[in-house]
């Protein structure tokens, strides 16, 4: 079976430097060879602590970002034009803050409209029947067209970046945190829109999100990133209960549960490990309960099981 | 547009410099149809005629020509000339600025290299070299000042436009499939386009002024032509004898610059953004409390008690219940959580104990707030001013913007030690240290010399609370202290909080939106709901059966983490807007167990038992147990 969306050793390297006046140059790697494969029809999701790199990853995803090396192929098509105009009929993004990613001085039909004008150069008419169905689909009043975007909250500006990224009729939409800037109550709300909109316009999904029970409870399979690098893969149903890596678990273990007591299950006074100074081995390692003296010599290779999950652990937990 | 106006009216200054500008800019307008002599008949048997004489009200100059016609002219002159100018500088200024500021790096640096040659010359010398090589004459001296004054607003654009290039809308228009040219034109340009107007309105005067300047030399408008500079520059023989040759033009170059600077000061006020949110009005240091005086006769035991708390937001005339009659107790070692959503007034109740709330508009309208017995609101400034940070400390959720960028972390502690009493260098030093050891700072020496920006979220979020610490406070209000972290640093500091409790017997406020957070570390909970507390009671009561809609509702809403993939419980509708609260029960357009009762009446709060309250008609049966 095709893939939806496919990459391929997937990097990304910024140029940095020591300090202002130094002139050695080296690189820091955001993204370190990551492959994945998401299946037509699945919401596939990716967690992460901040500075993993799941926004470099995803900007790489539409065309925002070029990678430095790697491939990615959409429906069995390589995209190694980092252009996202030929990326955005195929894929597009959902951004995590709403009201931001509208621009304040134009209208919210100004801004829907963009896509359809250029990137499937509709005419007028045909644009109005395609903006009114859009705006039915994700429960938006069409008396809001004329509007500007600080006119709404924060719950109706995300529907309206939704409709945005689904007038240009992609197969694959990219969520980065969708929901983390908004209300609880409204949270619910979008991620029961999403569900809906994915049966109704056959979508695929890449869920980005720091908050694991959301990323939970609407994707069907989950991958955990650490530092640049994929660590585990698995079901939904399964990475969080039956923790492979001892950074998921370290991540089920601290995400705050009601009736769970307060644990702490790591080395404490630790964080992610310093970007200009890339530990060797495994990067979890400084953190781990679990390590042992290989851990901080050698980088664990990915191990994929049979059942399609993966983990990338010299001593991963049974 | 009407708002502009409104806002620009406030400032008189601008207002008079707007009134001068016009009534100037309609004389120079209508000059073509106004009875005046032609400006250019040479008349010498009547030359140097003082003003109000016969003929010529302002007078005459050296070759018997009238002053007002040649003045009127040469304004008309003065001020096209230098709005053409400005114009042209702003076109091709903005044009460099958003093409470097947009496509960055090398041609960033290409241009912006260009731009600082051109600036590196002296002004004046620039303009001369360039009206030299082109030749005198009006429109030479128009170019010239138009390419001096093109880096200043290339410079400005091009760090306004580099703010915005990195902003999601810019790349969400990139994924509309918008060409890099459309992408200027109708996402950079519109939201520039303030800055360039500013820019504008503050350089015109000094454009006009340069053109004078130009003219004056006799680089600029050749003779018969008048414009004032060069009407300065024909009169200055006879500046001793016949002085009010140069006055008249002085005068009026006076005149159209101050008004055009006074304008320009106004435009740019109003379109400031700061301003716009009044960040130039001081706001006091405490909270104006306006309230009878409280009746609470008797003094509990009880270490902080918020009785009928009332807070408002005054904007105009529009008065915002931002805390609606609001009461919570938090015993001595106890912690009290506050959980609502953005709106919900759980920040703005926090921050009324130590009278916090910015003011104006902030204003407490009714309650006490008894600590140890004695009611914080009755204090003055002064007196509140000692206890803040000693007997009642803060956590703020972003510790970035909490702790000063240019001190270390030491220097900042030692101000917070120092800040209540005496003590020595030495011993603030120790004591220092010994805070950063309480909250668990590895290497606590070093981090002594450390700035802010060189720790992690999670490190500075620990000093955060390490200067909470500094007085041994009895109370720590924690307002969203772990929101802005990871989830795994969260737990570090969820704990640290909990140990502190333990071993300083510290009583905490927490205000959060988890209820999973909540869970783990207190002993008690207020759910808040559009300004007002709708439920309260133990923790693990509340939990595990809610007694107000609201509370089932949004626990329901939260996905839990174990249970794989599944539909979530949302609530329907929007909470309501805080300056149009309904007459009822504010939750009851998105209540499924609404009935007619609860649209009619304020909904008052009722005991329910087991140390639990609630405010509502019909609430949920709940457990006993």
């Amino acid at each position: 079976m095709v893939s939806s969306l496919e990459f391929d050793k997937l990097s990304k390297k910024f140029p940095a430097r020591k300090g202002a006046l130094s002139l050695s140059k080296f690189e820091v790697t955001a993204v370190n060879t990551v492959s994945l494969k998401i299946k037509p029809g699945e919401t596939f999701g990716l967690v992460g602590e901040s500075g993993c790199g799941k926004s470099t990853l995803a900007k790489m995803l539409v065309g925002l970002l070029k990678p430095t090396s790697g491939r990615i192929i959409i429906d069995g098509e390589i995209f190694d034009k980092s252009d996202p105009k030929i990326f955005g009929k195929k894929i597009q993004y959902v951004f995590q803050d709403p009201i931001s990613s509208l621009n304040p001085r134009k209208t919210i039909r100004q801004i829907i409209e963009a896509p359809l004008k250029n990137l499937h150069g509709m005419k007028r008419p045909n644009r109005d029947t395609r903006i009114k169905e859009l705006f039915d689909a994700v429960n938006l009043r069409l008396d809001f067209l004329d509007r500007y975007p600080h006119e709404f909250s924060g719950g109706q500006a995300q529907r309206i970046g939704i409709a945005r990224a689904l007038a240009a009729e992609p197969k694959i939409l990219v969520l980065d945190e969708p929901v983390s800037a908004l209300d609880v109550s409204i949270q619910a709300q979008v991620l029961n829109l999403l569900e809906e909109l994915k049966e109704k316009f056959g979508l695929t999904y890449f869920f980005i999100s720091h908050d694991l029970s959301v990323v939970e409870a609407v994707s069907d399979r989950v991958a955990v990133m650490y530092f640049g690098s994929i660590v585990e893969v698995g079901t939904a149903k399964e990475i969080f209960s039956k923790p492979k890596h001892p950074y998921t678990k370290l991540l089920a273990d601290s995400a705050p549960v009601i009736g769970k007591p307060l644990t702490l299950n790591e080395k404490s006074g630790y964080e992610l490990p310093d970007i200009l100074n890339p530990p060797i081995g495994c990067a979890f390692s400084e953190r781990c309960v679990f390590a042992k003296e290989l851990c901080s010599k050698e980088t664990p290779i990915f191990h994929e099981s049979k059942n399609g999950s993966a983990v990338s652990c010299h001593y991963p937990i049974n | 547009m009407t708002r502009f106006i409104a806002l620009f009216a406030r400032s008189q200054l601008a207002f008079f410099g707007l009134i001068v500008l016009s009534f100037i800019l309609l004389l120079a307008i209508f000059t073509p149809f106004l009875p005046l002599n032609d400006p250019n008949v040479i008349d010498t048997s009547n030359r140097f005629k003082l003003p109000f004489s016969e003929g010529a009200i302002l007078g005459t100059d050296h070759l018997g020509r009238d002053l007002l016609s040649r003045l009127l002219w040469g304004t008309r002159l003065s001020i096209a000339v230098g709005l053409c100018a400005a114009i042209i500088a702003a076109f091709i200024g903005s044009a460099i600025g958003i093409t470097a500021g947009y496509y960055g790096g090398h041609a960033d640096n290409f241009i912006m290299r260009g731009v600082d040659m051109l600036m590196a010359f002296p002004y004046i010398l620039l303009a001369l070299a360039i009206v030299a090589a082109l030749g005198p004459g009006l429109m030479n001296a128009l170019i010239a000042v138009a390419i001096v004054n093109i880096p200043f607003f290339a410079r400005n654009i091009r760090g306004v436009t580099i703010g915005i290039v990195h902003r999601e809308f810019v790349d969400a228009a990139r994924l509309s499939g918008m060409s890099n040219t459309k992408i200027i034109i109708t996402e950079i340009l519109p939201n520039v386009f303030p800055v360039i107007v500013i820019a504008m309105s503050t350089t015109v005067g000094w454009m006009i002024l340069e053109t004078a300047g130009l003219s004056f030399l006799g680089l600029g408008s050749q003779p018969p032509q008048a414009d004032l500079g060069s009407m300065l520059g024909e009169a200055r023989a006879a500046i001793i004898t016949s002085p009010h040759t140069s006055v008249v033009p002085g005068i009026m170059i006076l005149i159209i610059v101050m008004a055009i600077n006074l304008v320009g000061d106004g435009v740019r006020d109003v379109l400031d953004p700061r301003l716009k949110s009044g960040a130039l009005s001081t706001p006091r240091s405490t909270t104006e409390v306006s309230k009878n005086k409280s009746n609470t006769g008797l003094k509990n035991q009880i270490l902080l008690s918020i009785n009928a708390l009332k807070t408002e937001f005054r904007i105009g005339d529009r008065i915002l219940k931002a805390v609606d009659d609001v009461s919570l107790t938090v015993d001595k070692g106890q912690c009290l959580g506050i959980i609502g959503e953005s709106g919900s007034g759980k920040s703005v109740t926090a921050l009324s104990v130590m009278r916090l709330v910015s003011s104006p508009p902030g204003v407490i309208t009714n309650g006490s707030i008894d600590f140890n017995g004695g009611d914080l609101l009755e204090l003055s400034s002064e007196d509140l001013r000692a206890f803040r940070g000693k007997k009642i400390s803060y956590v703020f959720q972003d510790p970035l913007s909490t702790l000063h960028p240019l001190y270390t972390v030491g220097q900042q502690l030692s101000e917070a030690i120092q800040s209540n009493s005496y003590v020595g260098k030495s011993e603030k030093n120790k004591k220092a240290l010994e805070l950063l050891k309480a909250v668990r700072i590895s290497n606590p020496e070093k981090r002594l010399n450390s700035y802010p920006h060189e720790l992690s979220g999670g490190m500075r979020q620990r000093i955060g609370i390490a200067m909470a610490l500094a007085n041994d406070p009895d109370i720590i209000i924690a307002d969203e202290p772990t929101t802005a972290l990871d989830v795994t640093v969260q737990a570090q500091i969820l704990k640290l909080f909990q140990d502190l409790r333990r071993e300083k017997g510290l009583a905490l406020v927490f205000i959060t939106h988890d209820f999973g957070v909540i869970s783990q570390i207190c002993d008690k909970v207020a759910v808040m709901y559009a300004g007002k507390v709708v439920e309260i009671g133990p923790t693990a009561k509340i939990l595990d059966s809610p007694a107000h809609p609201y509370t089932a509702r949004l626990k329901s809403c939260v996905p839990e983490l174990g249970q794989g993939k599944r539909n979530l419980l949302a609530i329907p509708g929007f909470p309501p807007m805080i300056d149009n609260m309904p007459s009822g029960c504010a939750f009851a357009s998105r209540c499924q167990k609404v009935k007619q009762n609860c649209y009619l009446t304020a909904v008052d709060f009722t005991n329910i038992g087991q140390e639990r309250g609630v405010r509502c008609l019909f609430p949920e049966e709940i457990k006993a147990g």
